[in-house]
């Protein structure tokens, strides 16, 4: 092949890339098991291919203000794709779920009574910085009156997925994870935090201004509305807009 | 204290244990590394320096396997009654001392190395014990070696980040150091901040570098 070909070829080919009908979807690390299981659906109906990152919130929305290659931002809360909607970067936002708290202990069959006791080492909790579901955990100690006495036990997982698997390592006796997170393990070691101690984590996705061009993309969204993709997401323990005993639209 | 400054000591503190110990822990080690004609030599050399090559989510994640209550660390220090050591000071500690002891041993066995017999066995023909030996002729011959080691461990344990990530747990005071603490501002959109510390790891970085070469300067012209 001669050097002209060789460059036409591998210009061409950038001009392309990504390959059409594939869409980057940055997702926040809490709803990592529920992409696993909706990703597979999308794929199989649309012929298209996701490719999955997962990170906090925080994290993702600051690459994605400084040109992350995504198309979809999944977040876990309404603040960072309104604030993205604000400056010019995404449109179209809703909310594809809305997730719950819940205390897990790796070993307790009784967590919340291990929790109100003080009988543990560390609570593992994602970064309230930067991470709504270590926000929302705040919240919950806070209107539990735990928050004084607990604050020294704290650790921060850097996302929620970390929190998590601090507790799943033994490192940390307790954690206050995503419901979604603990479902397929014991539910005896499982509290979920009832819905009134903390407000719900409205999680809104976005399209993001790299993903107009993407059909991809755009198809992603739209199954991420359909029914069937709002059963999976119930199925993995979240509510949808309209089934939370909390939501008034 | 404010929490900028906390992360500064705290990343401080953990440096100047980290390289204590690893000068204690070692000198030995280099020493068996540079004289010694076992077979098992370059294994245990090899061994000292993988942590070289290894990413330090590798070293993270078995250290956090390690230091639960079901790994071998953890287990020890529980039976012992100090608690599992992830989260805490002395787990980084523990971090640290493992990814920063080929920086500290290479540049002591090499000084060592480059000793040669030779002045050890003149000192054994003026009746100088082992022990003398070593603490008056080849101490003092290998303080370069010694120099750079502790220069390089400090920094190293300075720039340290994936391990105390992964094991720390980010709490104030006691394992946010400064590149957790930098990487908190950045997620957070808190520029400010995130460019004073960065800011000054940079001088502080080009400091070390400086003085080391200046240091290797002048001791390579007191050598001739």
């Amino acid at each position: 092949m001669s050097l002209r070909l060789f460059l036409a070829v591998v210009m061409l080919a950038w001009a392309t890339a990504p390959l059409a009908g594939e869409a980057r979807v940055a997702v926040a690390a809490n709803f990592t098991l529920a992409m696993r299981a909706l990703a597979p659906r999308f794929e199989q109906a649309s012929g298209h291919r996701l490719v999955v990152s997962t990170g906090s919130t925080g994290k993702l929305y600051a690459q994605i203000l400084h040109g992350a290659p995504y198309d979809v931002f999944l977040a876990a809360d309404r603040e960072r794709p309104r604030l993205l909607e604000k400056a010019g970067r995404a449109s179209g936002r809703f909310t594809y779920a809305i997730g719950r708290l819940a205390l897990w202990a790796r070993q307790s069959e009784d967590p919340q009574a291990q929790l109100r006791s003080g009988s543990f080492r560390r609570l593992a909790i994602a970064n309230p910085k930067t991470a709504p579901y270590g926000k929302a955990a705040i919240q919950v100690l806070r209107r539990l009156g735990l928050y004084p006495a607990v604050a020294k036990r704290l650790v921060i997982g850097e996302n929620v997925g970390q929190a998590r698997q601090f507790v799943s390592t033994g490192n940390a006796e307790l954690g206050l994870v995503a419901l979604a997170q603990v479902l397929d393990t014991t539910p005896d070691h499982v509290w979920p935090i009832p819905p009134m101690l903390h407000d719900p984590v409205r999680q809104d996705a976005v399209l993001l201004a790299r993903g107009r061009r993407h059909p991809a993309a755009v198809a992603f969204l739209e199954f991420l509305r359909s029914e069937a993709a709002r059963r999976i997401i119930r199925q993995q323990g979240y509510a949808t807009a309209g089934n939370h005993p909390r939501d008034r639209p | 204290m404010n929490p900028e400054w906390q992360a500064v000591w705290l990343t401080f503190k953990l440096a100047l244990s980290t390289t204590l110990i690893l000068l204690v822990l070692g000198t030995p080690l280099a020493w068996w590394l540079a004289r010694s004609v076992s077979t098992w030599k370059e294994l245990v050399g090899s061994l000292v320096t993988l942590p070289l090559v290894l990413p330090p989510t590798v070293l993270g994640f078995y250290l956090l396997i390690a230091l639960g209550p079901e790994g071998p660390i953890g287990g020890l220090t529980e039976s012992l009654g100090i608690g599992p050591l992830a989260f805490t000071f002395p787990g980084l500690v523990v971090g640290s001392v493992i990814y920063s002891l080929p920086f500290v041993v290479q540049p002591i066995r090499n000084a060592f190395e480059a000793l040669g017999d030779r002045p050890l066995e003149v000192a054994a023909t003026l009746r100088s014990g082992p022990i003398e030996r070593f603490f008056r002729i080849a101490l003092p011959l290998a303080r370069p070696g010694f120099l750079s080691g502790a220069i390089l461990g400090f920094a190293h344990t300075v720039g340290e980040f994936g391990v105390v990530l992964m094991i720390g747990g980010n709490i104030p005071g006691e394992t946010r150091v400064l590149s957790v603490a930098i990487y908190d501002h950045v997620e957070a959109l808190e520029w400010r901040q995130a460019h004073w510390l960065s800011g000054g790891m940079v001088l502080f970085g080009f400091a070390v570098v400086l003085i080391m070469s200046l240091l290797e300067k002048r001791l390579r012209r007191i050598g001739a």
